[in-house]
């Protein structure tokens, strides 16, 4: 038996789980698709709000201001690419002037510092390409991105380094309890006990807590949609660009990401199907028109890719971190700020768990470092040729685009949690994200997984399921 | 022939890319006299895209004979191999600057600096993905371009899907349509956007209509379906200005989707090194030489334009060939300023400019499907040349050639390329 199971590797299940492990749970994360990250951490904005949205006095407000402090040292910590690049709220109006000055209040409220409004004057000193409407701004310097994947990869295999354990393709289905045991199972017949269990499930948070019988609220699904734009674009701005919010949420941004792209989005539509993340001609044209109002000359002829995000809406409007039944944790309706606040979700779930009796020390022999997936990158050529006399694969390059090493796809398919997918490859190492988005350098990526783990080249597919690649061989 | 490193990192000639262009571009510096030459190249042998390239229809302008791909690539390995040119396969490289100073990186050497008296770049191009095209819909598996396809059957032995549906009908796509027939899986359409197609006639003939492949001109895929893997695409007809008729749209079960939907030259080294590139052809701006707006980087093959016919890239890898020669001996001058232009018919033209007073062939493509036309070039208010053509089309690319006793007589700065009714 486990001290804890983690339900759902996104980011919050993978900052909860080594949060956990750090204070000497025995802990095991359970996720249902064939990698983590696969959810709402898969494709979001990518922005560690500064924390001037939420309102006062919310879990969103408090947890949001305490991750965005805590983001930089977990970045640096997991060797996670993390930037303070500032975000800027953009106005076009009077009505539009008054809204950012009661964020600045809220902010202010909520403890952001640095908070202030700009003329478009000063606007235009920050950023050029600011939209010709655009007549006032909000300011909030402490604004900034991370890559969201790579934070929860990072965090579930420091975890796993520090003894936690993961399994993946584990579809929650049943939870029994009995005398403060949990027994959670899959689809598949496999079964775990632990005396807690922390549900983060994302979109599924409601369905995985009515299976201990809490139906206190329910969690529905909200579609964003982006464009990201080749590498050449991403200096177009500085900061991160948001347009005042309205009802339907933070409404679209422009933002550069921590790897050099510009990324354009989301919409937000309400959806039933939790699984459908396919994109729209119509959401993609509102994102242009959208984006164009706020930052002017976007080279959407440069989109390298679309894709889409489901938000995980709660029916409370605020996160849901609670616990219904001892030993059964909730977070859910973890949307935006939720990347923001994850750090401070794990803090305060073990805070939970403490408040329930359970004596915790941090365990000494924890390792919090981790070495940064893209180490390799971040060296000079007399450090990168010093790893290539070790090891001579570092040098053959493989995405040309990128250029990713070889060396560096096979550390990425060695390093906790291991990928098993071609999208697991591409999310650790960039491989077949550029501009030519893996058209040379699959069927070599492939080759790679199937000699490391040993399968048939036929075997390997895009992102685990019926998601293969190749379906046979020719007639040769 | 193995290389090794000078001391000094110093090589008079190295060319970027091993494929037709750079083995091309080689062979001809050697015979007009240079011994100092380096091919560099990314993939494990020389080649490049022609090595997946099984089918035949290589070869017939500058051979005189039908060979495929690889045969034809062989017969330059052969020559670069007889004159032991060396090279270096498995070797990217990574950046070039101004003043000829290129790094690469390989496992022998990991990462090095070259100083070059001169460079060709020949790196070829690649294939425009889906992501360019914004196609809306699922992000499955079964999506590829018809060059990744291509690589899958031909280089690896393995089948990406049994039923297909192709996007854009580029060369390779229909060659690709032909080729998964041939391998047992059905080929449900071929979709183009434009009113004609981007391939060449030959191919439609060839690849399409003796298999009863169906061509859907002006029809563009919307929407692709399916979550794991491709279960079908949606697709419509489109209007004049290409925006799809919503009351046209119909689903085609497939479980793949290819997409031919044209070819970009790969110039992230051109840029790097701040060369001009032309908007239109998406490769550096070049002089009759090839000569490159940086002096003594010379360009050739498909990473300057694409080319429908490698004999095409060898004719123009000769030329920068040997002129990167004259670079390195100091035997070349500006002896005339000329710039090409067009009418918007005519997209562009390769060469941008000439510099010199001889024997020039302009290659160019038409921006549309024209009959009976006539290609006129003039200069300074006199008309040079006005040759007719019945058929004109975008995938076909087209020639005029200036002797140089026009070149040596003309007025003024510019040379005008139209096409006008005949
Ligand atoms: C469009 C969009 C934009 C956003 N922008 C930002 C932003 O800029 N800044 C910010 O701070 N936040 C942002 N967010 C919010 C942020 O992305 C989320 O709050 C965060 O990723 C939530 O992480 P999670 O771990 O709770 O959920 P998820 O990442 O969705 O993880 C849940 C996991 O649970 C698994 N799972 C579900 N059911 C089961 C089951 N029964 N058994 C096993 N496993 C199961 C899922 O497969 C999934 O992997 C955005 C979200 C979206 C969608």
């Amino acid at each position: 038996m486990l001290d804890a199971v983690v339900i759902g590797a996104g980011v919050v299940g993978g900052l909860v789980a080594r949060k956990l492990c750090e204070y000497g749970l025995s802990v095991a994360i359970l996720e249902k698709e064939a990698d983590v990250a696969m959810g709402a951490t898969r494709a979001n904005s990518a922005i560690v709000h500064a924390g001037y949205d939420a309102k006062e006095g919310t879990l969103k407000a408090k947890l949001n201001v305490r991750g965005s402090e805590m983001m930089e040292g977990v970045a640096r910590e997991l060797g996670v690419k993390y930037k303070r690049n500032g975000s800027i709220v953009v106005g076009f109006n009077d009505e539009d002037r008054k809204t950012l000055e009661g964020l600045l209040e809220r902010g202010t409220k909520n403890g952001v510092n640095g908070l202030r409004i700009l003329s478009r004057l000063e606007l235009l000193m920050l950023e050029p390409n600011i939209g010709e409407g655009v007549t006032c701004a909000l300011y909030a310097p402490t604004g900034a991105i991370v890559c969201p994947y790579e934070l929860c990869m990072a965090a579930i295999g420091n975890a796993m380094d520090n003894g936690a354990l993961l399994y993946l393709e584990y579809c929650v289905e049943k939870i029994t309890e009995s005398d403060g045991v949990y027994t959670v199972s899959s689809s598949d017949g496999r079964s775990i006990s632990a005396r807690y269990v922390i549900n983060c499930a994302g979109v599924y948070s409601d369905e995985v807590a009515s299976m201990v019988g809490d139906n206190s609220f329910s969690v529905k699904t909200r579609r964003g949609e982006y464009m990201l734009l080749d590498r050449e674009c991403g200096s177009h701005v500085s900061a991160t660009v948001f347009r005042c919010p309205s009802k339907m949420g933070k409404g679209v941004l422009v933002t550069p990401t921590v790897d050099g792209n510009l990324l354009i989005g989301p919409t937000a539509e309400d959806i039933s199907d939790k699984e459908d993340t396919s994109t729209t001609a119509e959401g993609l044209a509102r994102v242009r028109a959208l984006a164009s109002e706020q930052v002017s000359g976007i080279a959407f002829n440069k989109v390298i890719t679309s894709f889409t995000g489901l938000r995980a809406t709660g029916s409370t409007g605020d996160f849901i971190i609670n616990s219904p039944k001892r030993g059964f944790i909730n977070c859910a309706g973890i949307e935006s700020p939720g990347l923001s606040a994850s750090p401070a979700i794990a803090e305060y779930v073990l805070s939970l768990i403490e408040a329930d009796g359970e004596k915790l020390t941090r365990r000494e022999d924890f390792v919090p470092t981790r070495k940064p997936m893209h180490f390799f990158s971040e060296l000079d050529t007399e450090g990168k040729n010093e790893v290539i006399r070790e090891h001579p694969e570092y040098a053959h390059i493989i995405c040309r685009c990128e250029g990713v090493s070889e060396g560096e796809i096979l550390h990425a398919i060695r390093t906790n949690p291991k990928p098993t997918t071609l999208d697991g490859v591409k999310r650790r190492t960039r491989a077949t994200m550029g501009r030519c988005q893996g058209g040379f350098c699959t069927p070599y990526i492939i080759d790679l997984l199937a000699a490391e783990m040993g399968v048939d080249y036929t075997e390997v597919t895009k992102s685990g399921g019926d998601s293969r690649i190749n379906l046979g061989k020719t007639k040769g | 022939m193995k290389y090794t490193l000078k001391e000094n990192g110093y090589v008079d000639l190295v060319i970027v890319g091993g494929g037709p262009a750079g083995m091309s571009a080689a062979v001809a510096a050697y015979d007009a006299g240079l011994r100092d030459i380096l091919i560099l190249e990314r993939d494990n042998s020389l080649g490049g895209i022609l090595r997946q390239c099984i089918h035949n229809g290589f070869g017939l302008h500058r051979f005189g004979e039908e060979l495929t791909g690889p045969e034809y690539a062989y017969r330059y390995e052969k020559m670069v191999r007889e004159r032991e040119i060396p090279f270096m396969c498995d070797t990217m490289v990574m950046g070039i600057d101004k003043d000829r100073n290129l790094t690469a990186q390989n496992s022998e050497y990991g990462i090095f600096t070259l100083k070059c008296g001169a460079i060709i770049l020949a790196m070829g191009c690649r294939e425009r993905p889906r992501g360019a095209l914004n196609i809306a819909g699922h992000r499955p598996a079964g999506i590829f371009t018809a060059g990744t396809a291509q690589k899958f059957v031909n280089m690896k032995g393995y089948m990406p899907g049994s039923e297909v549906v192709i996007l854009g009908s580029g060369d390779i796509g229909l060659i690709m349509a032909r080729r998964m027939t041939l391998e047992g899986a059905k080929v449900k359409a071929v979709c183009e956007l434009m009113p004609y197609s981007g391939g060449l006639a030959r191919n439609i003939e060839q690849c399409l209509n003796d298999f009863d492949i169906p061509l859907y001109l002006s029809t563009t895929v919307v929407e692709i379906h399916g979550k794991e893997r491709v279960t079908g695409v949606t697709v419509a007809e489109v209007d004049e200005n290409r925006r799809p008729k919503p009351e046209t749209k119909r689903y085609i079960p497939c479980d793949t989707l290819l997409l031919s939907c044209g070819l970009i030259p790969e110039n992230e080294l051109s840029v790097g090194a701040g060369i001009s590139l032309d908007r239109v052809t998406n490769g550096a701006v070049v002089d009759g030489d090839r000569e490159t707006s940086i002096p003594g980087v010379f360009a050739c093959g498909n990473v300057l334009h694409v080319h429908d016919l490698v004999d095409y890239v060898s004719e123009e890898s000769v030329i920068a060939g040997r002129a990167a020669v004259r670079f390195i001996r100091g035997e070349r001058g500006e002896e005339i300023s000329l710039t090409l232009k067009t009418d918007g018919k005519i997209r562009y033209t390769v060469p941008q400019r000439i510099t010199r007073v001889e024997d020039t062939t302009v290659y160019f493509r038409v921006a549309d499907v024209y009959r009976d036309k006539a290609i006129v070039v003039r200069a300074g208010g006199a008309v040079l040349i006005k040759k007719k053509k019945q058929k004109l089309a975008p995938g076909e690319m087209e020639t005029v050639k200036l002797t140089a006793k026009m070149l040596g007589e003309v007025k003024g700065s510019e040379i005008m390329l139209s096409l006008e009714d005949a």
